[in-house]
């Protein structure tokens, strides 16, 4: 849970195994094949941007690595484990230890403090009250917002926001850390200051995915997967 | 890790937004008011159960009585429609064998006799009777009075036991123990008079309304022997069946009739009716309980409402949570809470204004008004308070339950998509 455990860059370890991964709607009149069979492997401390346009598939991809929906065919492994037929307190607790989330609307709770926002994942998986506090100590402070802890998510700029909510992913240690447009909802210099903040955690060794239609912020990633029509059409290390 | 995990639920719900304010006073108002007219309609129901089942032991209890009717079978040679009539020396041949009955007493009755106190004349009913007569049809005696004895019984005493409504008819306000009436023309003395008492049983009339003097001094002046009633109490009210055929067979035998014959005397057996009134009274306050009941179903109707409207709101909140790892149960768990929160509070007012309204209530006089003595006071009693909480407890939980299982199904993947 401390930062010293945190993986060392470019472990050769893969932590996302996907295999012939389908995802198909069925709306009752119209299936909607959202997914044609992906084949993607992330290692340990990887920094990958999956960029795409609207209706690709790529928010069903990150639906599906971050297990808040269950693939239709095919295998996923997280980490060496399979998720495909988990059941629903598995699969909560996999998004609980395993990956942390970040959104392009924060996602933050408004009627409780930056503290408990970031504690509530901490609640979930069954920390001690003195070690959640000294975890949320942490993570505030590895984001730049010790001193902002027991303000309401209201008084807070979209920056400071999106910050906490980094800190929120990052409180259970997860293996992944998974971003869907985290600069979508901010000014460019807010923008900067999160995109410097993943890379900070990259050079730590973090594993990142960051889904993003942001090209500088793509730039920044070390490798980009470009998702088109449900599959996937370039994979490549990025220019930068 | 699979254990349930009560202090996270109760902390989520701690920290889980609140309401709007007008609307969780509204719902927590319907369960109030359920919660009263349930309380209110039971309290009423008890209160007169408790009324009723004084009034219907205000004549004795677990009592038979007989009327003397005529024969309808035939019986060894003898023709059907002979009429029979038991006379007062009976009652000691009942006594004498009837193994099964505790007390047997003889009534002879005149309605239009004739009571003269002072200037004053009313018109009433008399009963001549056996001693017992005071005990088990509860004829008790106001202080400063006695009923009749076996000694006025024995000594053909003129002595009369007077009903509290003819003894104030005759006397007004004046004390009328140890005072001298005229009974049709020869005098009495007045040895007690009755304790005023609530009355639904009754034959002949009501007790409050009638004299009473020893059946020996009765016949020595009215020359009546024949009963135009017995009354048994039976040792154990269990076998009543039987004592009233021990009866039938011991007149049997001396006035000649079958003792199944059932047109012999007419009987009114008060265990058997006071157990369908008892039926009756559970009957009225089981329907009065279902109307409150859906009364206050109503109010939970708008507790699940709510927590739907609850769901709808936080569906964000509900998908950050499932994101962050929540297992359904800690969705659904912190929702039941709340649901059953405002139902508790709606019932715990509801509650206390029901005490209030019922302890004010209590305090209307009921003296004088016909209605209001039968209807008594309404009443609440441990029963009805713990079925009350019983019942909140449960549409608390089955209002929360609904919604929160919609939450639960609640689609992360779908509520977190900015929009």
């Amino acid at each position: 849970m401390s930062d010293a455990a945190v993986k060392a860059n470019g472990s050769d370890a893969s932590v996302i195994e996907m295999r012939a991964i389908t995802k198909i709607y069925d709306t009752g009149k119209v299936k909607v094949e959202a997914l044609k069979g992906i084949d993607l492997s992330v290692g340990g401390g990887e920094f990958v941007a999956i960029v795409g346009p609207s209706g690709s598939g790529k928010s069903t991809l990150m639906n599906l690595i971050g297990c808040l929906d269950t693939p239709s065919g095919g295998r996923y492994h997280l980490k060496g484990e399979a998720v495909s037929g988990l059941g629903k307190n598995a699969l909560a607790d996999i998004r609980n230890r395993r990956i942390g989330f970040v959104f392009q609307n924060f996602n933050l709770l408004p009627q409780i403090t930056a503290f408990e926002n970031v504690e509530m994942p901490l609640l979930f998986g069954g920390v001690a009250k003195t070690r959640r506090q000294h975890r949320v100590e942490e993570v505030m402070g590895r984001v730049g917002l010790g001193d902002r802890m027991h303000h309401k998510p209201t008084e807070l700029s979209g920056g400071q926001m999106q910050r906490v909510a980094i800190a929120r992913a990052l409180a259970m240690d997860p293996d992944i850390l998974l971003a869907d447009e985290p600069t979508g909802n901010l000014d460019s210099s807010s923008g900067g200051d999160i995109m410097g903040l993943f890379q900070d955690l990259w050079k730590q060794g973090r594993t990142l995915l960051v889904i993003t239609h942001d090209a500088a912020l793509a730039r920044r990633a070390a490798r980009v997967v470009e998702v088109r029509d449900g599959n996937i059409v370039r994979d490549e290390p990025s220019g930068a | 890790m699979t254990r349930p995990r009560f202090g996270l639920v109760l902390l989520l719900f701690l920290r889980s937004s609140r309401v709007q304010r007008k609307r969780a006073i509204l719902t927590i108002a319907a369960i109030a008011w359920g919660s009263v007219s349930l309380l209110l309609l039971l309290a009423f129901g008890e209160g007169m159960k408790r009324r009723m089942t004084v009034a219907s032991a205000g004549m004795g209890e677990n009592l038979a009585i007989f009327w003397p009717g005529e024969t309808s079978l035939t019986w060894r040679g003898l023709p059907a429609g002979r009429p029979i009539r038991p006379r007062i020396d009976d009652i000691a041949l009942l006594e004498e064998r009837g193994t099964l009955l505790r007390d047997v007493i003889g009534e002879v009755t005149n309605d239009r006799i004739g009571y003269t106190y002072g200037r004053k004349t009313v018109n009433a009913r008399l009963t001549g009777t056996h001693v017992p007569y005071g005990e088990i049809r509860n004829h008790i005696a106001q202080a400063g009075g006695r009923f009749l004895n076996s000694q006025d019984e024995s000594g053909k005493r003129r002595v009369i036991f007077l009903g509290d409504e003819l003894a104030s008819d005759l006397f007004g306000k004046e004390a009328p123990v140890g005072r001298s009436i005229l009974v049709n023309g020869l005098p009495y003395t007045v040895i007690g008079v009755m304790i005023k008492k609530l009355q639904m049983g009754m034959y002949g009339g009501p007790d409050g309304g009638h004299g009473v003097v020893p059946i020996s001094t009765y016949k020595t002046q009215f020359g009546d022997d024949r009963l135009q009633n017995i009354v048994i109490k039976p040792r154990d009210p269990a076998q009543m069946a039987l004592a009233i055929l021990e009866v039938k067979q011991i007149l049997s035998g001396k006035y000649g009739f079958d003792p199944k014959d059932e047109r012999v005397f007419g009987v009114w057996d008060t265990v058997k009716s006071s157990g369908m009134m008892r039926n009756i009274l559970l009957g009225i306050q089981i329907f009065l309980g279902i109307i409150g009941g859906l009364t206050l179903m109503i109010g939970g109707v708008g507790v699940a409402n709510i927590m739907y409207a609850v769901v709808k709101e936080r569906t964000r909140e509900i998908g950050v949570k499932m994101a962050l790892g929540a297992r359904p149960s800690w969705i659904t768990g912190p929702l039941v809470l709340e649901g059953l929160a405002y139902t508790l509070v709606g019932g715990l007012l509801g509650m206390i204004i029901s005490v209030t309204l019922i302890t004010l209530l209590g305090m209307i006089p009921t003296e004088g008004n016909k209605a209001l003595e039968f209807l008594g006071k309404p009443t609440l009693s441990l029963p009805i308070g713990a079925a009350t909480a019983a019942l909140l407890g449960l549409i608390g939980v089955l209002a929360g339950y609904f919604p929160a299982r919609r939450a639960a199904s609640v689609d992360p993947a779908e509520t977190l998509r900015y929009e």
